[in-house]
């Protein structure tokens, strides 16, 4: 028989982290919820107000409008960017002196920081200076994305998707780097189709990255804020006016602090819960 | 099903290779019989999966052709060959069912639903694993992943030959047994060309009726598993197959005399050796015993003795040469004075490297194995 020591000590080891998370998460967050459930008229006089927030911003026909879309955005560059990755993953070369050309070409995006996409883009597409802009409308398309809803649309989805399917390729390539040429060879011997490999071999080993990459970007397409506020401040209108926009709309430019803390609460647990969601669903079958 | 001819075979993994230490796998010329079971053997790197993966056609050999019942499939993709290949690390759908994975080449051929239900049912019962048919291949143990591998190359009757390339790597040592009688069993029933790679000698030698051994590209010598023990052609087959292997002594050649560290030993043939030649003596630990009391022989000092079971080994040194001789259980070693007696139908010559035959004139009282 083994004895295992039983030493309850080792419980203080977890007081370090403890301590950092309470200080970067859970104190910061709890300031939010706090927030969220009173009012205030002057410094440091605060009142209880219960769900009154929470019920004000969820019967709000302005979140109705940011959250509706922001699904819409997240849903259409999800829909690009995973079906693209992942092709242009299986386009680029295994092996040779290609593949660190293509590798360094595909992090070129990822290291632009946020706000300067926004910029690159804002003028990039200007209509009477941008090369886009300009090409499109000396093309003969009226474009315009300072005032069409529509164009604005296209540029801020055409923009994340040269930002960021990048990263659906990089890890897509990762996966597929993974799967031993025994596999490959097998599939040729058993006379399967270029499509059955890419069904039930290099599908099934991306399966894990590619839950993680459809993780990733949706959270960071959920939460997307910088590059469209540079880009189109929001507008025309509200038409790009994204869940995240319109909340610091709420907390700095109107100074609604109640308001604008049910709305993060409420941003908060829609991205845990939709994350959920997804993994719960994208892993069930993987232990049995 | 088929005869395989290697017809000049050679391969080089550059592209433009110069010498003969470019070649992975150096010329080779052979026919290897319909329904035999081959196995290559030899260490790492000696070109035994080099070989392997140009008869599957997964690799194009840069000279040379292979033919399959005469015709020549050099340019033939694998699918077009007709082979099945078992490789190293089992192979399976993960996505798919037992059953599914079974399936799949025949689909792929567009084999039609009736025969497929029937081969895949029948393959199923084969292996044993006609209660998992409906399970996800994925969560089955590396031994039940390696039977559905060789299953997808069984369920297509008509295959040309079955390729192994180290099957039972990732096996444990107690389903390797079991997984190897199947195969044998298999290769009994259905009559296919086999060829199975491998390092390990007992795998070579329960497996295959003909075991190729190969050393630095080069096939040193094919021969049955007996063969292969008695009559070496080939210094690394004596020392590669046996345990111990075989002692290799350097010496001088005169006549049916060999002499070894300064003592004679009379050999039952007559060697007339190429001059120059780098000469060895060749001979089991099997085949040298230590001396009875009164009986002639050579002077050795025991350095260590290791019992293995049935019998032990007998580490001795004679002069500055190392040799080993296994001891029969139930053999007293005396405490000192230790002689031993070389068997002389059993000692070979070898010139660089290679056994060579006895002169034509003394072939008569030689005994022949």
């Amino acid at each position: 028989m083994i004895t295992k020591t039983v030493n309850q000590k080792a419980w203080f080891l977890v007081l370090p982290v403890l301590f950092i998370v309470a200080l970067n998460a859970i104190i910061p967050l709890m300031t939010v919820v706090n927030y969220s459930v009173q009012d205030t008229f002057s410094p440091g006089v605060f009142f209880f107000e219960g769900t009154k927030w929470y019920r004000e911003v969820l019967s709000s026909p302005r979140f109705h409008g940011a959250l509706g879309r922001q699904f819409m955005f997240t849903g259409i560059i999800l829909l690009i960017e995973i079906p693209l990755g992942v092709a242009v993953a299986l386009a680029m070369p295994r092996k040779g002196p290609w593949v660190s050309v293509c590798l360094v070409l595909m992090a070129l995006p990822l290291l632009i920081p946020w706000n300067v996409v926004g910029a690159m883009w804002n003028i990039f597409a200007l209509p009477d200076i941008g090369l886009l802009g300009y090409g499109l409308n000396w093309l003969g398309f009226d474009y315009n994305y300072t005032q069409q809803p529509f164009a604005a649309w296209a540029t801020v989805i055409l923009m994340d998707v040269w930002h960021w399917t990048s990263l659906v390729v990089l890890l897509a390539y990762a996966g597929l780097s993974s799967i031993p040429d025994a596999y490959y060879q097998a599939a040729k011997i058993d006379g399967a189709s270029a499509f059955a490999v890419f069904r039930y071999i290099q599908l099934p080993k991306m399966k894990r990255v590619l839950i993680i990459a459809l993780l990733l970007r949706f959270m960071d397409s959920f939460m997307v804020y910088t590059e469209p506020f540079v880009l189109t401040g929001g507008g025309p209108g509200n038409s790009t006016t994204f869940l995240s926009i319109d909340l610091v709309k709420a907390a700095i430019g109107e100074f609604n602090l109640g308001i604008a803390a049910a709305m993060s609460i409420l941003y908060f647990l829609m991205t845990l819960l939709v994350c959920w969601v997804f993994y719960t669903v994208m892993m069930r079958g993987e232990e049995s | 099903m088929a005869q395989i001819t290697l017809d000049r075979l050679a391969h080089s993994y550059e592209s433009n290779p110069q010498s003969d230490a470019d070649f992975a796998l150096k010329e080779l010329d052979y026919v290897w019989d319909d329904g035999g079971a081959y196995a290559l053997l030899g260490p790492s790197g000696c070109g035994k999966t080099t070989l392997l993966n140009i008869i599957s056609g997964l690799l194009t050999p840069s000279r040379g052709h292979i033919r399959f019942d005469g015709n020549d499939i050099t340019a033939r993709t694998p699918e077009e060959r007709n082979i099945a290949q078992v490789f190293q690390f089992p192979v399976i759908y993960d996505t798919m069912t037992v059953a599914q994975n079974l399936e799949f080449p025949l689909v792929n051929r567009g084999v039609d639903v009736g025969e497929i239900k029937k081969r895949v049912d029948e393959m199923l019962e084969t292996l044993d694993l006609a209660g998992k048919a409906n399970q996800r291949a994925q969560g089955l143990t590396a031994d039940e992943k390696q039977k559905i591998s060789l299953g997808r190359g069984l369920v297509r009757y008509d295959v040309n030959a079955i390729l192994f390339d180290e099957p039972l790597t990732v096996i444990d040592p107690h389903m390797k047994w079991q997984l190897r009688t199947k195969l044998k069993e298999l290769h009994d029933r259905f009559e296919h060309t086999m060829i199975y790679v491998t390092h390990d000698q007992t795998e070579a030698l329960t497996f295959a009726d003909k075991v190729v051994v190969m050393y630095e590209g080069e096939v040193v010598q094919i021969g049955t598993p007996e063969e292969l023990f008695e009559r070496p052609d080939h210094t690394f087959v004596g020392y590669f197959i046996g345990s111990p292997g075989m002692n290799i002594l350097p010496c001088d050649v005169a006549g049916d005399s060999v002499r070894v560290a300064g003592h004679t030993i009379k050999l039952d043939a007559e060697y007339l050796p190429p001059r120059g030649a780098r000469l060895e003596l060749g001979v089991r630990p099997e085949f040298i015993r230590f001396a009875e009391n009164h009986e002639s022989g050579i002077p050795v000092s025991i350095e260590s003795v290791n019992n293995v079971g049935r019998h032990r080994i007998a580490k001795v040194r004679l002069s500055d040469l190392s040799m080993n001789i296994i001891v029969p259980e139930g053999q007293a070693l005396a405490a000192t004075d230790h002689r031993v007696v070389f068997d002389a139908q059993r000692c070979g010559v070898y010139a660089d490297d290679h056994r060579i035959n006895p002169t034509e004139d003394s072939r008569g009282f030689r005994h022949d194995y």
